[in-house]
């Protein structure tokens, strides 16, 4: 009885958590996205979503993320599966995690000097004699510093991912005839797919929404649906579309994570 | 000569880093067609000499040899020899049916003969009918088959069994073991078998390699190992051996316990000192007034198939005699053998010098006739 009892308060923490900031934003955001500009009931957000100006951000934003994490994986993979390798892999890995703990924004305004026209960029594009070049506020800053951002993530599930993989199941791919080649695309890839989901779904959800960095970075030439979010609660103040926008990205998301859901395999 | 042996080791040593090295100058030559066993407690680079065969890593120094030619430098992909791993090492993401079938596809084959190839691996290990399974499905006993004939559809010259048994429950080793020797006579393939297991060795292998501590300390026919052990060490791990210190007064005559003994043994210095080995089967029971040695009996077990019975002589050495005999814990009794029995062992001698020392008996049985 007593311990039924010690049992489910130790749940209370936890539900209260979940009541307070999960369930009650959620309803917050869905109550808000029912309410136009002067606080009537419609369901015109909604309509006003599937017009081609939303459904453009809604496409390029999938696009951007789509880049980020493709872009984020090609360097990830063939990293993580060097660091699996090396003497002090922990310590490898570490260093790499580390500037995951820096606050996003410093390294956005850390690349603001760095991409800047006076920056150390453009210094280096002069000496090599290919001379100034406008970097900051381009697609490809924006998708630089977003991979920037997000490579520790990715790394990180697929490192502990070869990490966990058997290697006799290497040899044993050898000992049959595989090249280096084969091996990876017929073992090390299969067997650590698990490790690239998680990844990609860390990676592509929070780069659905970046917003900061479009602004900083991008210089506002890359609207995506984080941003319309921001611009919608802070500039225009139709929290109600910008409601509307957030529901769809949450079932955006929730899509993502059932698509992507990791089952375990056993053996 | 060179065509007889399928795999050559000459001289190789393995040393990680500045450790002591894990194999030590070890050469040996395997015959083409016969069952091998390596024989050695854990740790002693079993393994390694398997991962060397296999092209897993490379010696330190010496050279390995296949079907006559060098091989150091070959990558295991490329060599014609087929691994059944310790643990299995199947793949958990394909079943059954594609972990058989994975070399076959590695080599192009067409989807027919694929599919012939690995149904017939797959009756030959008794697993027709489990191709779709997946590996998790499988039981330990089926995964080591589904292991075996993954290494045996690409028709290898040489499979390596890394302790392919040591999962097993006893029941099923011993069903396996039969399995196993009887697969290999069926496809006349060269078995390297690895185990730690002196009975499992015995009963296998046409030929043993008993190593310690990284060096080959015997090689022969498990009846010789058996009959002839070569050190204390090899005496003590096949099977369980009396060992006592004595002295060897001259050619056919040894002295322990403070009596002087008849023996088959000679061509040894006078007076040197040796060990001799006595088998426990070997021992027999008797009277006090006919036994040539007199032990108490300090303790007794019913082993099923005969009493082990432990004793100690005069000088305190522990004798160990199976008998179908009960003996009486705590009384006197005579122990018999023939001079047959017993087996005089020279300290620290060579397998070399060792069989050189052989030879040599074969040659005064000769002349003697
Ligand atoms: N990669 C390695 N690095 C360092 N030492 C190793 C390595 N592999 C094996 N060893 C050492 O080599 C010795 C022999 O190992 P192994 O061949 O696996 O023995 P066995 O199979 O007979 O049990 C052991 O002492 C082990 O610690
Ligand atoms: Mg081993």
């Amino acid at each position: 009885m007593e311990n039924k009892l010690t049992r489910n308060l130790y749940k209370v923490p936890y539900l209260l958590w979940i009541l307070l900031f999960v369930i009650i934003p959620i309803a917050l955001v869905l109550y808000y996205s029912f309410f136009d500009i002067e606080g009537h009931f419609s369901l015109g957000n909604y309509q006003k979503f599937f017009t081609p100006v939303y459904l453009q951000m809604t496409l390029s934003s999938f696009w951007y993320a789509f880049l980020i994490t493709a872009i984020s994986l090609i360097i990830a993979y063939p990293t993580a599966l060097l660091l699996t390798k090396t003497k002090h892999k922990q310590l490898w890995l570490l260093l790499i995690i580390v500037p995951s703990w820096i606050n996003l924004l410093l390294k956005a305004y850390a690349f603001l000097g760095i991409f800047g026209t006076y920056g150390i960029s453009n210094s280096f594009l002069k000496v090599i004699g290919i001379g100034q070049q406008q970097i900051l506020f381009t697609d490809f800053s924006f998708v630089f510093v977003s991979v920037y951002i997000f490579i520790p993530f990715m790394i990180l599930p697929i490192f502990n991912s070869l990490n966990e993989l058997n290697p006799t199941l290497v040899d044993a791919a050898k000992d049959l005839g595989a090249s280096k080649w084969t091996t990876f695309r017929r073992v090390i890839f299969p067997l650590t797919i698990d490790g690239v989901k998680s990844g990609c779904q860390v990676t592509f959800i929070p780069a659905l929404s970046l917003f900061m960095l479009t602004r900083l970075i991008a210089g506002n030439r890359v609207i995506t649906l984080g941003t319309a979010i921001e611009q919608h609660f802070l500039v225009t103040q139709d929290w109600g579309m910008g409601s509307t926008i957030a529901v769809f990205l949450i079932i955006i998301m929730v899509l993502i994570m059932l698509l992507t859901n990791t089952r375990k395999r056993g053996v | 000569m060179a065509n007889a042996n399928i795999i050559q080791f000459k001289h190789v040593t393995k040393q990680y880093d500045n450790d002591s090295p894990v194999l030590d100058d070890v050469s040996f030559e395997i015959e083409r067609g016969k069952f091998y066993t390596l024989l050695g407690p854990s740790g002693c680079g079993k393994t390694t000499i398997l991962r060397i065969i296999a092209g897993f890593t490379e010696p330190t120094s010496g050279e390995v040899f296949f079907n006559g030619k060098k091989i150091n430098q070959v990558p295991a992909n490329k060599r014609q020899v087929n691994t059944v791993f310790q643990d299995y090492a199947l793949f958990p993401h394909l079943n059954v049916f594609e972990n058989v079938a994975f070399g076959l596809r590695i080599k192009k084959l067409k989807n027919a003969e694929i599919q012939t190839k690995v149904k017939e691996a797959l009756s030959f290990v008794n697993l027709s009918g489990y191709e779709k399974r997946e590996i998790s499905e499988m039981s330990g006993g089926q995964r080591q088959r589904v292991a075996i004939a993954r290494a045996i559809v690409n028709e290898p010259e040489v499979i390596l069994l890394d302790e392919p048994l040591s999962a097993l429950d006893l029941k099923l080793r011993t069903e396996m073991q039969y399995e196993l020797r009887e697969l290999q006579r069926r496809l006349g393939i060269t078995f390297i078998f690895v185990t730690h297991d002196q009975e499992e060795a015995l009963a296998m292998s046409d030929e043993i390699f008993v190593i310690n501590k990284g060096t080959i300390q015997q090689s022969g026919t498990p009846i010789d190992i058996y009959d002839e052990p070569i050190n204390r060490f090899v005496a003590d791990f096949i099977g369980e051996s009396n060992i006592v210190k004595g002295k060897m007064i001259k050619d056919y005559l040894v002295e322990f316990v403070g009596r002087q003994f008849e023996c088959v043994d000679m061509g040894f210095n006078e007076n040197e000192p040796v060990e001799i080995v006595i088998r426990p089967e070997d021992l027999e029971i008797t009277s006090l007034e006919r036994g040539k040695l007199q032990v108490k009996v300090d303790s007794q077990l019913f082993r099923g198939v005969h009493y082990e019975i432990c004793g100690y002589d005069i000088d305190g050495n522990e004798w160990l005699v199976h008998s179908t005999k009960k003996a009486k814990v705590g009384t006197e009794i005579g122990l018999y053998f023939d001079p047959e029995a017993i087996h005089v062992m020279r300290l620290g001698e060579t397998e070399e010098e060792f069989d050189r020392r052989l030879e040599t008996y074969a040659d005064v049985d000769r002349h003697g006739k």
